[in-house]
């Protein structure tokens, strides 16, 4: 495979496309349900959606690509809300309402699945590649459909943009207002599942909430800007398209989805590692600032501790008084010396007027009398 | 019944019962998903361990899909430490990469490998009696048995040696900390147990289902009881009778046990949900409306004390001025009339003697108390409830 293929061989960009845009509408929507702590209720949801594949079969006794996905999108859509319904009316957990929804409707789905593979209509073959998605029998209606949805739910997302921004963050407060919450949530939701269910034909039941999660907590690590979160996930997800349907045309017997799951997860690898102040790298390094600086202010402090009650505050004393305990080493008293805190000569330092100014305020800060 | 019919029948049983002794606690401990993060992502365990012995119920693939296991609830607390993402974040990224990493490990090696992804999701419990133990010539009964049969012994002796533990750190971690149990040998001792449990059952009932049988049994004994040791009992009740049914209702459909299994669970949690006495949705929907119709009273009532003109207290400003529908305002007049508190003379209010008498208590007592929980006045005062 070259990189021409990716223009010239219709089928990989058909692929290309499709898995690209629906990693931006996962990373779009994902970012919505990662700020809600609602991260796993897209596992539910896929899953959830199976028993409707499944009965969208033997209702209508065709496999049609859109009655599948209708199927598949009202029985998301009653997991979706019926772990709602849970979490409000019993006392179970959201973690257990997740959970059951989530194998109970699978369950099911894989019952109804075995059931239908025993059936006399024989061209059921096929259903059960919505368990684990394959990519490659992307159309190009397919990613027209894929595209219409995102352009649509874009728009939406614009149109209640502040509305959502608000639920995200105070929920409550946004009661106070007068915003009807309910029909927010339902909003959000509804648009989730219909990402989801998109999601199922290319990267299958099982995966389907990576693709949704990855790319949006990669983004959080980037910045603390929602616009800027939505817009860095849509493109992760992109990528994470493009990277895996490359990676895994390059080889054989390589599934899509799998692929583009682990290239998304090496994303999140990347962003919590480096991204600036939130990664950890960045975290590593601003605590061992913050460790140097105050050894070095706690040497500083023993010092002015000496010298306070000397008439003359630049009179030298010993460097052997000073010891480990306060923060010293020798690099630190070699730093204070280039910030001109104090001066050293031989084997004695005094401290400099500047010194004094600065270990005082470090003092009055502290707001301690004695030590 | 076959001999075959009754095994399969029993190792259902026993991976019911395996599954919802653990999954009793996970449920009481919010941890219910990391069951589904686990059971998904001992797939890479499972596929080196076959890839080694070539066997499915080698006990060296069960070792290393535990350790798997353990590696997936350590990856998922380092992450949650570093607290840059949320808890269930955490979760949600780390198993689907071990399972993708579990899946391209098959389908690479698709052509010289005889493992089946769909059998890794839904298992096999069918053909669990052709895989026999033979030991010395003898047929000691089907391997899958053996291995369900000792997890669930280990994690029953856990059980009894641990239950008082177990039960405090559960419903109070701060206590059972104070009294020197750690919680977090107890926290880490039950992941492991669950972990231990999910591989075994694993090969029986698949991946997906084995959450289903950890989480639902749990989750419909929690919404009947608030007993721990009567929710043990039922869990364990529920999962041997969705086995039981389960791989009967299979057999009818000519489909899948496991699959079957999982669908009675739900229509078991479906009934307990919407019937359970107390804590089912309908219950509690009654409970509410009936609550709503007692405040409504109540309030109607504190309103006719304060007022002694008798346009205030006329039946038709109920609809004019406290601004109620006519249906309620026509539901709270007939409770207040059938519980003897109020009489109606030309359409004019009265309250009764008893109808003071509980005004005036019911307000005392929510000024002292700071609560609008009065259900002993009720008691006392109520013929019929709203």
């Amino acid at each position: 495979m070259q990189l021409s293929d990716f223009f010239t061989d219709y089928t990989l960009r058909t692929i290309t496309l499709g898995t690209a845009i629906l990693g931006a509408i996962c990373g779009m929507l994902g970012s919505f349900a990662v700020l809600r702590k609602q991260s796993l209720l897209g596992d539910a949801i896929s899953h959830a959606a199976l028993p409707g594949i499944a009965l969208a079969f033997i209702i209508t006794g065709v496999k049609d690509r859109n009655l599948i996905l209708i199927g598949a999108l009202i029985s998301g859509l009653v997991g979706a809300f019926w772990i709602k319904g849970i979490v409000k009316h019993t006392r179970l957990k959201s973690d257990t309402a997740l959970g059951l929804i989530l194998s109970l409707f699978f369950g099911f789905g894989m019952l109804l699945l075995t059931f239908i593979q025993k059936m006399p209509n024989a061209n059921q073959a096929g259903l059960d590649k919505y368990l684990f998605g394959q990519a490659a029998t992307l159309v190009e209606q397919d990613v027209w459909v894929m595209a219409v949805v995102t352009g649509v739910s874009l728009f939406v997302l614009l149109l209640f943009w502040k509305e959502l921004k608000l639920l995200l963050f105070d929920a409550d407060y946004t009661k106070t207002l007068g915003f009807n919450t309910q029909f927010l949530d339902i909003l959000i939701t509804s648009f989730i599942v219909i990402a989801i269910v998109l999601g199922l034909q290319t990267v299958g039941v099982v995966l389907m909430s990576a693709m949704l999660l990855a790319p949006a907590a990669a983004a959080r690590q980037w910045t603390n800007n929602l616009a800027k979160m939505v817009a860095l996930a849509s493109m992760f997800g992109a990528l994470s398209g493009v990277v895996g349907t490359g990676i895994s045309a390059s080889q054989s017997n390589l599934s899509t989805g799998p692929v583009i799951v682990l290239v998304a997860a090496s994303f999140v690898m990347f962003s919590f590692v480096f991204a600036p102040n939130r990664g950890l790298l960045a975290r590593a390094i601003r605590f061992r600032r913050n460790r140097k600086d105050l050894n070095l202010k706690k040497t500083l402090t023993f010092m002015h501790h000496i010298v306070r009650n000397h008439e003359n505050i630049s009179h030298p004393h010993s460097i052997r008084i000073l010891n480990n305990f306060h923060g010293f080493t020798l690099k630190t008293l070699s730093v204070l010396e280039q910030r001109q805190f104090i001066r050293i000569e031989g084997d004695q330092w005094s401290m400099t007027e500047e010194g004094f100014t600065e270990a005082t305020s470090i003092y009055d800060q502290l707001g301690q009398t004695d030590d | 019944m076959t001999s075959a019919q009754i095994e399969i029948q029993l190792i259902a049983s026993l991976v019911a019962i395996a599954c919802a002794l653990p999954g009793t606690f996970l449920v009481l401990r919010k941890m219910a998903m990391i069951s589904d993060a686990i059971s998904h992502s001992i797939l890479p365990g499972i596929v080196l361990g076959f890839f080694i012995t070539q066997d499915l119920n080698s006990p060296l693939l069960i070792v290393l899909a535990a350790l798997t296991g353990v590696v997936t609830v350590m990856l998922v607390e380092f992450i949650q430490r570093t607290k840059l993402v949320k808890e269930d974040t955490a979760i949600g990224l780390v198993f689907p990469a071990l399972f993708s990493i579990g899946v391209i490990m098959i389908a690479k090696n698709a052509n010289d490998v005889h493992l089946d992804i769909d059998a890794v999701l839904l298992g096999e419990l069918a053909f669990a009696p052709f895989d026999r133990l033979v030991a010395g010539g003898t047929d000691l009964g089907p391997k899958s048995l053996w291995v369900i049969g000792s997890i669930l012994l280990i994690s029953v002796s856990l059980l009894l040696l641990f239950f008082k533990e177990l039960k405090l750190s559960t419903f109070d971690k701060g206590l059972a900390a104070t009294l020197g149990f750690s919680p977090v040998i107890l926290h880490y001792g039950l992941k492991t147990v669950s972990s231990v449990t999910i591989v075994g059952a694993f090969d029986a009932v698949g991946a997906v289902l084995v959450v289903a049988l950890i989480i639902a049994p749990a989750a419909s004994a929690y919404l009947l009881t608030d007993d721990l040791r009567k929710m043990l009992i039922l869990s364990c009740c529920f999962g041997v009778f969705a086995a039981i049914s389960g791989y009967w209702m299979a057999n009818l459909l000519d489909a899948s046990i496991a699959g079957s299994m999982s669908t009675m669970l739900g229509l078991l949690f479906l009934l307990v949900y919407l019937f359970a006495p107390n804590r089912g949705v309908i219950s509690v929907l009654v409970r509410q409306r009936r609550q709503q119709l007692e405040v409504a009273l109540l309030v109607f009532l504190l309103h006719l004390q304060n007022h002694e003109e008798p346009e205030e207290r006329h039946v038709k400003h109920l609809q004019e001025h406290i601004n109620w529908q006519k249906v309620q305002s026509e539901r709270v007049l007939n409770l207040a009339t059938n519980n003897n508190l109020i009489k109606i003379t030309n359409g004019v209010i009265d309250l009764t003697g008893k109808g003071r008498q509980f005004t005036a208590e019911a307000l005392n007592y929510i000024t002292i108390n700071k609560e609008t929980a009065i259900e002993d006045l009720k008691e006392q005062f109520f013929l019929f409830r709203g």
